[in-house]
Order: structure tokens, then sequence, then C-alpha cells
């Protein structure tokens, strides 16, 4: 039987034009993964193609532009059925017997709901409203609100609240940083995170790694989690934060605890997680405290007995096919907000075959659980934010058009920060110094660069929203959040459609 | 009456309302008037009114108008009438022939009082008769209920605005209080439902404008049991209306801020308590907020207010003259009916303007006005 390893058929090939390259050695320095070396006798730099990860690098850091990083396409015999990925994912685990690990979100070919639906805009019979001349406003609350307000006259004559209201977040634009834990990802990018989350007035979120002390300070715009693991869950963690969020399940890899290889796990982290250095931190698939409802019940309020009920708790579910009921006995659990992470969510590890088979669009799980949350009268004691691929500011407008009051985003701020998507980051080798603990290389993500590339991020999505909303007429978010009549489908079935609570393009109002 | 299933009336229109605070009996002929003086607003597709105090025979009844496609209609709806309501008088609601109006429907009033179940112990009669407005509109095809209130009517339909005053005959009535409205509409022409004022019990709402965020509008009512049937953005107006004034008694003025926000920069800058109570009204009732061009009149057996959406995308101006407050799209209007006012102004974006009649004893709820 012929022996075939995986490394027989290379993913990437490395294009090196010599008439360019000076020899500098800045390619070998640059890559994590020993796919580049200098050849000493034959004074020249080469790449052994099998080690590629396909990051692109050496060819970002390359002075004189003499590398090219191209992905093979023609490796086997063209089958529209057993595709390269396939074949090489049968070799590998032929030759190891392993479950293939794998990094980021799923990339697999399902249908993009995002990309089926179009929005609105005003005509003639309302007027559009220009962002550069008229207010516009996004600023969004989180957490639980009553149903009605009471309002009395005080002895000076005037209008005074009488209801007392539960702690909400505000968040100046409604995205905020997705979870993603101290240890899957380094200090420098949760420093970043959290600073352009303080500077645009938004949250971002620990994961499940904990809080490293250095940023306590920005507690105010923290939000904190507590997942099956309790890495790094204190009183103080808790009460330090503006909200906590209890994590059930994640998109990427619904019913599945986190990873973390020891690998990654340093003095830092160690002491953060309140673990051992190099033990593999890996989270239990369920809470071994919440088996039920009831269970998690429990857990809302032991957070909340702990934090004085000054904080509104949050609890994220990975999107699945019973969602709306869930989301409903969440939200009586006594849940402030719901997290719906959707298949497409990334993660720092995850088995290949959980991260592209399990779970549905959050798309999908955003309408059906505003609908059933809405059919329930429970839609104001909640605040739904949706997760899980949000790649641009349309689709923020689309999540919140179909009932969602805010979004995280994950993969689309790693990439602002330089990640190219080569889905190696449970490797711990990451090139860009985004998911390394390594020191050396993770000092190639200055916090400070990074936390300006966040804002100009947010900044620039702002403004995007601020026109949509503009040219749909509306000048404040609120009247957007369930406004599915200013979406249209194209190319969706009736089921999509009537699931989406959409009309078809070219079906007026 | 052509009911058409996925469409939104859409309309640049002109409005006009008259209230004496004294409760002096107004003519239907001045409000004729004074809408038609606007013209170039409508486009004679669509006019109506709305009379308040113009059954002194019937007071405490509430007075449906319904307007019906055919007799099956009518017979169908008359039995669930029968079941749920005493009848105390019903007749063919008078008009006269017009030559500018064709294609009328079928137009009655009844005059009822609710059978109270024997065995509820939390009944709320306007809960009650809501739910009869929204079961006869929503599942009796063919009928649609224009007016519920008591003491008060409104008269709808297909036409200029001088034309329906006729048709319906409403310089035949008095009334202390009158709104009126002339449409051009865009999308939903030929429909008598579509026609304005939009009613729910007492309330009557006039609008000119298009609610950009009817879509969270409706979703939002419909958690609280209202069905958004007539497939008009103004309908949302007179049913969030009766949820935060009505049901969740609201005090007038902060119902109106819930409707026309004040943005969060001028919030910001407020005192303490105001500011917590903004910031609530907005985080409680950013769902009901009227997000577009909007000028609305409001009416109820209370008094009448006038509003304008956030940023005054459409036309609205006030005048008092005595005991009279007077609010329409245009002055000419007001000049036309009271050629020497006391006062004339354009009230500000998303300030209301409130007359209500000495006489209205509504507590606290109303004790803020403006005229």
């Amino acid at each position: 039987m012929l022996y075939k390893s995986l490394s027989s058929f290379p993913v990437f090939e490395v294009e090196r034009d010599y008439d360019k390259c000076i020899v500098c050695g800045c390619c070998v320095q640059q890559c994590t993964f020993d796919a580049t070396y200098y050849l000493p006798y034959a004074k020249k730099v080469i790449t052994d193609e099998h080690k590629c990860v396909g990051c692109k690098r050496c060819e970002a850091m390359c002075p004189t532009g003499a590398i090219k990083v191209r992905a093979v396409t023609n490796e086997f015999k063209h089958n529209a059925y057993w595709d390269a990925r396939t074949i090489r994912d049968i070799y590998k685990q032929a030759d190891q017997g392993g479950v293939i690990l794998t990094g980021g979100g799923n990339d697999r070919r399902f249908r993009v709901y995002w990309d089926h639906l179009l929005i609105d805009a005003c005509q003639v019979t309302n007027p559009s409203i220009d962002p550069l001349r008229e207010p516009m406003e996004l600023r969004t609350f989180l957490g639980r609100k009553p149903d009605a307000l009471e309002v009395e006259y005080n002895e000076k004559g005037e209008p005074e609240l009488k209801t007392k209201i539960a702690p909400n977040l505000v968040a100046e634009i409604p995205v905020i940083f997705a979870p993603m834990s101290y240890g899957a990802l380094n200090l420098n990018m949760h420093k970043a995170m959290a600073a352009a989350a303080d500077a645009m007035g938004t949250y971002w979120n620990t994961g499940e790694g904990s809080l490293h002390r250095d940023l306590y300070k920005y507690g105010h715009c923290t939000i904190v989690q507590v997942a099956s693991g309790r890495f790094g869950v204190s009183a103080e963690y808790l009460k330090v934060a503006a909200a906590a969020e209890i994590k059930i399940g994640q998109g990427a890899k619904p019913g599945i605890g986190g990873h973390l290889p020891g690998e990654k796990v340093d003095e830092e982290i160690s002491k953060t997680r309140m673990i051992p250095v190099g033990t593999d931190a890996l989270s239990p698939a369920p809470h071994h405290d919440i088996y039920s409802i009831e269970d998690l019940r429990q857990l809302i309020y032991a957070i909340k007995e702990a934090t004085n009920y000054e904080k509104p708790v949050s609890v994220k579910i990975a999107a699945v096919h019973n969602v709306a009921a869930i989301a409903s006995g969440i939200a009586r659990a006594g849940a402030d907000i719901i997290v719906l992470d959707g298949f497409r969510g990334g993660t720092g590890a995850s088995p290949a075959i959980v991260r592209d088979y399990v779970g549905i669009p959050v798309e999908i799980a955003v309408a059906v659980v505003d609908q059933r949350l809405r059919e329930e009268g429970i839609r104001n004691w909640v605040s739904i934010i949706a997760a899980g691929g949000i790649r641009n500011s349309a689709d923020v407008i689309k999540a919140i058009a179909l009932g969602a009051d805010a979004v995280y985003i994950g993969t689309s701020a790693l990439l602002a920060v330089g990640c190219t998507l080569c889905h190696k980051c449970y490797t711990g080798r990451c090139a860009w110094g985004i998911t390394t603990n390594d020191p050396h290389i993770a000092k190639r993500l200055n916090p400070d660069i990074a936390a300006e590339r966040l804002i100009n991020l947010l900044k620039g999505w702002a403004h995007e929203m601020k026109e949509m909303l503009g040219l749909m007429g509306i000048n404040a978010i609120e009247s957007l959040k369930g406004n599915r009549l200013r979406l249209r489908a194209i190319g969706l079935t009736k089921e999509e459609m009537d699931i989406l609570g959409v009309l078809p393009a070219g079906e007026g109002i | 009456m052509m009911v058409l299933t996925r469409s939104r009336e859409l309309s640049g229109c002109g409005l006009s309302g008259i209230i004496s605070r004294k409760k002096n009996l107004i003519p239907g002929e001045v409000i004729i008037r004074s809408i038609t003086h606007m013209r170039e607003r409508g486009n004679g597709l669509g006019a109506g009114y709305a009379g308040y105090g113009i059954y002194p025979d019937f007071p405490d009844e509430y007075a449906f108008h319904i307007m019906y496609d055919d007799e099956l209609a009518r017979k169908e709806t008359e039995e669930y009438i029968k079941q749920r309501f005493h009848v105390i008088h019903y007749e063919e609601i008078p008009t006269r022939k017009v030559k500018g109006i064709q294609d009328s429907p079928l137009l009655w009033r009844y005059f009822l009082r609710p059978i109270e179940p024997p065995d509820e112990s939390d009944f709320v009669e306007e809960d009650y008769v809501m739910k009869a407005v929204m079961d006869i509109n929503d599942k009796i095809r063919g009928a649609y209920v224009f007016s519920s209130g008591k003491n008060m009517g409104a008269f709808k339909g297909v036409g200029e605005p001088d034309d329906i005053g006729e048709f319906y005959r409403i310089d035949e009535y008095q009334a202390y209080l009158w709104v009126a409205h002339t449409r051009f509409p865009t999308n939903t022409p030929g429909w008598w439902g579509g026609a304005h004022p939009f009613t729910l019990l007492d309330w009557a709402v006039v609008h000119n404008g298009e609610i950009s965020s009817y879509g969270t509008n409706k979703r939002y009512l419909e958690m609280f049991g209202y069905k958004c049937t007539l497939r008009t953005d103004t309908e949302v107006v007179a049913y969030l209306i009766d949820l935060l004034v009505r049901r969740h008694k609201l005090p007038l003025r902060i119902a109106a801020y819930a409707l026309a926000s004040p943005f969060w920069k001028d919030i910001d800058r407020m005192p303490e308590n105001q500011r917590r109570l903004f910031t609530a009204i907005r985080m409680v009732y950013g769902s009901a907020l009227l997000n577009g061009p909007f000028a609305i009149l409001v009416s109820w057996n209370g008094g009448l207010m006038g509003l304008n959406d956030r940023i005054k995308l459409r036309p609205f101006v006030a005048a008092v003259k005595d005991d009279k407050v007077y609010m329409a799209s245009e002055e000419a209007a007001i000049r036309e009916i009271c050629p020497s006012p006391d006062r004339v102004w354009a009230p500000k974006a998303g300030d209301p303007v409130i007359a209500l009649f000495e006489d209205f004893d509504g507590g606290t709820q109303f004790k803020e006005h403006q005229v």
C-alpha cells in the first residue's frame, strides 16, 4: 500500500521572484510556522510549502514585494463531490487517527442570508434625512425594560419618573466586541479591544478566560464571561464589570466547551485564569451546575446577588434548531440580555467537523427569537445581541431590522488588526501576533495601533449606519428595531421568507 | 370598498382642527370651509371629518360607524355585534347623492352598550370595545369599523373634502370639536377605509406624512393586542395614543414626547430629574417613536392635540381666538374661518400643542396643557 502523508500535497505555493529578492531574511524571521528558511550554499531563501498555512505574513512584510502566496487549486483531479479539503482530511485522519482541529469560523458554502436581504430607501413621499446635516442617533440600551412607565407630578408640578428601571448597558454604537478569551488571544489584543470600546462608548467582552488585572481600569466598558470552566471567576471580577455573561454555547461549536491548549497557558494566563501553567484549559461541554432551565435561573440570580442587582446579566447561546423556545425560557429565567451566536461565529480552537456542520445561521435565529418573544409579549424583558459572522455595517442594519438590539463582532475585529483567516489560531503560532502567547511574536501586535484600527473600523461602520438610517428616513436606531418592512428578500423560498418575516423584492408595503 | 391586502397609504395631505374650549357648538360648515381651502394639499382621492358632541341623544353609547362591501358583511357583523352589545339604536348613515362621489360602500351606524360578561372581575369596558373593533376589522371580510367612540363620529371616503362633506351632510351636524383631512394618496387610491381620520374608541387621528418606523410600531402594538389590519401607517398613531395614554396612563404630554422624542444631545443637557425621565421614555418606548415626517392632530372627548415630527418635516400652524383653538397645515386654512386670531404660531418640532375642554377633568394625566 502506498504511504501517502498529508505533506505530499501542499495547500499553498509560495512564489518568490528571485530578481526582486535581496535575501534580507525578513520572511524567514516573520514565518512562525518554520516554512521559510535560508539555504546558505545556494545563498537563497526558500519555502517548505508543506508547512505553509497561507497566513501571508511573509508576503506582507517582504520589503521588495518578491513573494506571492497562492492557494493551490488544482492539486487533485477535479471532483465536485470529493473536494481537496475532504480528501486531505481523510489522509490526515488516516495518518493520525485524531479529531481535526481548526480555528476561525465556518467557511463552508452555505446560504448567506444577509446577502439575500436588501434595504429600503425613501423616495419623494417621505424624505430621506441627511446625516451630515441632521442628528442621527445610534445610542442603544441593552437590558430589561418595563412594559410601561409610571409618571407622576411632584409638588413643584414637574413630571417625575416613578418606575425603577433595571440596570442597562448604554452603547453609543450597537456594535460590541465579541467574547474572545485571554489565552485564545493575547493581552495586547485584549488591551486594544478594551481601549477601543472605551473610546467609542461601547463594550468589549472578556470571553471565558477572565480579565487581566491591568485591564480592571476598563471595567466600566467590559462584559465579563462566566463559562463552564469558570476560569478566573471571582467576586471582584464580577464587580469590576459593566455586565456579566453566562456562556452556555458558542456558534462555532454548539454543545461543546472551550479548548485552550496547554502550550498557550503561560504565567500571566495561569494567574488570570487561576490554573497551573501549561495545563490544557478544557471547559466542560455543559456547566456542571446547569442541567436545566431552572438551574440556569439559579446561576443568573447568584450573579445578580453577587453584584447587588446593579448589573445586567446576559446569557449567550449557540443558535440551534430550537433556539426560539430556548430563548423564551432564558428570558423567563431572568436574563436581561440574550446573545444568539450563529454558526458562522469564530473560535480559537474547535473540531472542524463541529464548526462546519452544527448550528444554524444567526439571521434565522434572530428572526425566530424576536418573533417568539413578541408573540409571548416578553420582548421588552430582554435585549437580543446577534453574533457570529457580522461582516459589515449592512449586516448590522439587517440584524437590527430583523429584531436584534445590537451585534457582537469577533472575526471582523480580528481582521481589522491584521488577521488573514488562515484558521491556525489553535496552534498558538499566529504570525500576526493576535492568537499567540509567545511574547516574541505577540509583540507584533501593538495594542495602541490595534486600538486605533478598531476605533477606525467602528467609526467607519457608524458613519455608514447613519447614512443607511438617513436614506431610510429614520433618525434613531430604535425605529429600525424589528422593522422588517424595510427589508426585502431576493432569491429566497416562501418558507425562508416566512421564517425571516420579510416580503419578496417587488412587493410594496 | 376595495381592500388591498398588502398596501400602505403614503400621502401628502392637509389637515385642520377647531376646538371650542367652552364647548360652544361649531357648525360643520365651518370645518368644511377650512379644509377645502387647502385644495392644493389633496388630490380628490380621500377626505374625512370627525366631530365631537354630535350625538347629544346618545351621549353614553359607543357610536360605531361601519362600512360594508355588501349585505353579507353587514349581516355577519350585525350578528357579531348583537352577541356582545345592546343595540340601543341603529340606522343607515344619512348621506346625499353627490356628483363627485361614486362607489360608496354601505354605511351604517350603531349606538351600542357593551354586554358585560357575568364572571369577569377585571372587565375593562374600553378594552372590550377595542377588541370588538379589532375582531370585526380583522376577521369579517368586507366590514370596517371607522368610528367607535362616545358622542363622536368619523366620516370619511374617497372624494374632495367639500364633496365628502356634502355627501355625509356634515353641514347638518354641530360639534364643539372638529377635525378634518384632505388626502393626496400615492398608494391606495380608491379605498374608502384609507381616508382619514383613523379612530379607536374616541381617539381620532388625522395625519399628514409617512411613518418610516411603521414596521417597528406595528410589531410593537401587536404585542399589546392591536391588529394593524388597514395597511395604513396612520392607524398605528391612533393605537399608540390609546396604548400610552389610556392603557399605560402616561400624561398626554409625556406620551407626545414618546412619539416625537427629543434628541439625545438635548436630553443629555437636561437637569437630572428630567434627564432620567426622558432617558426612560426613550428606553422603554423606543418602539413607539414615530419616525419620518408627520403633522398629526389627535382628538378625543377631552380635547385636541397637535404634534409635529422631531425635525418638523411637515407644516403645522396653531392659532387662538377667544375660547377657540385652531390647528392646521396652513395658516390660510385658519384665516379662512378666523380672519383675525389673537395669536398665530408655528409650533416647534416635537412640541405638542394641547387644548383641553374647560370642563374636562382627566386628572393629572392631562395636567399639562399649553393653550
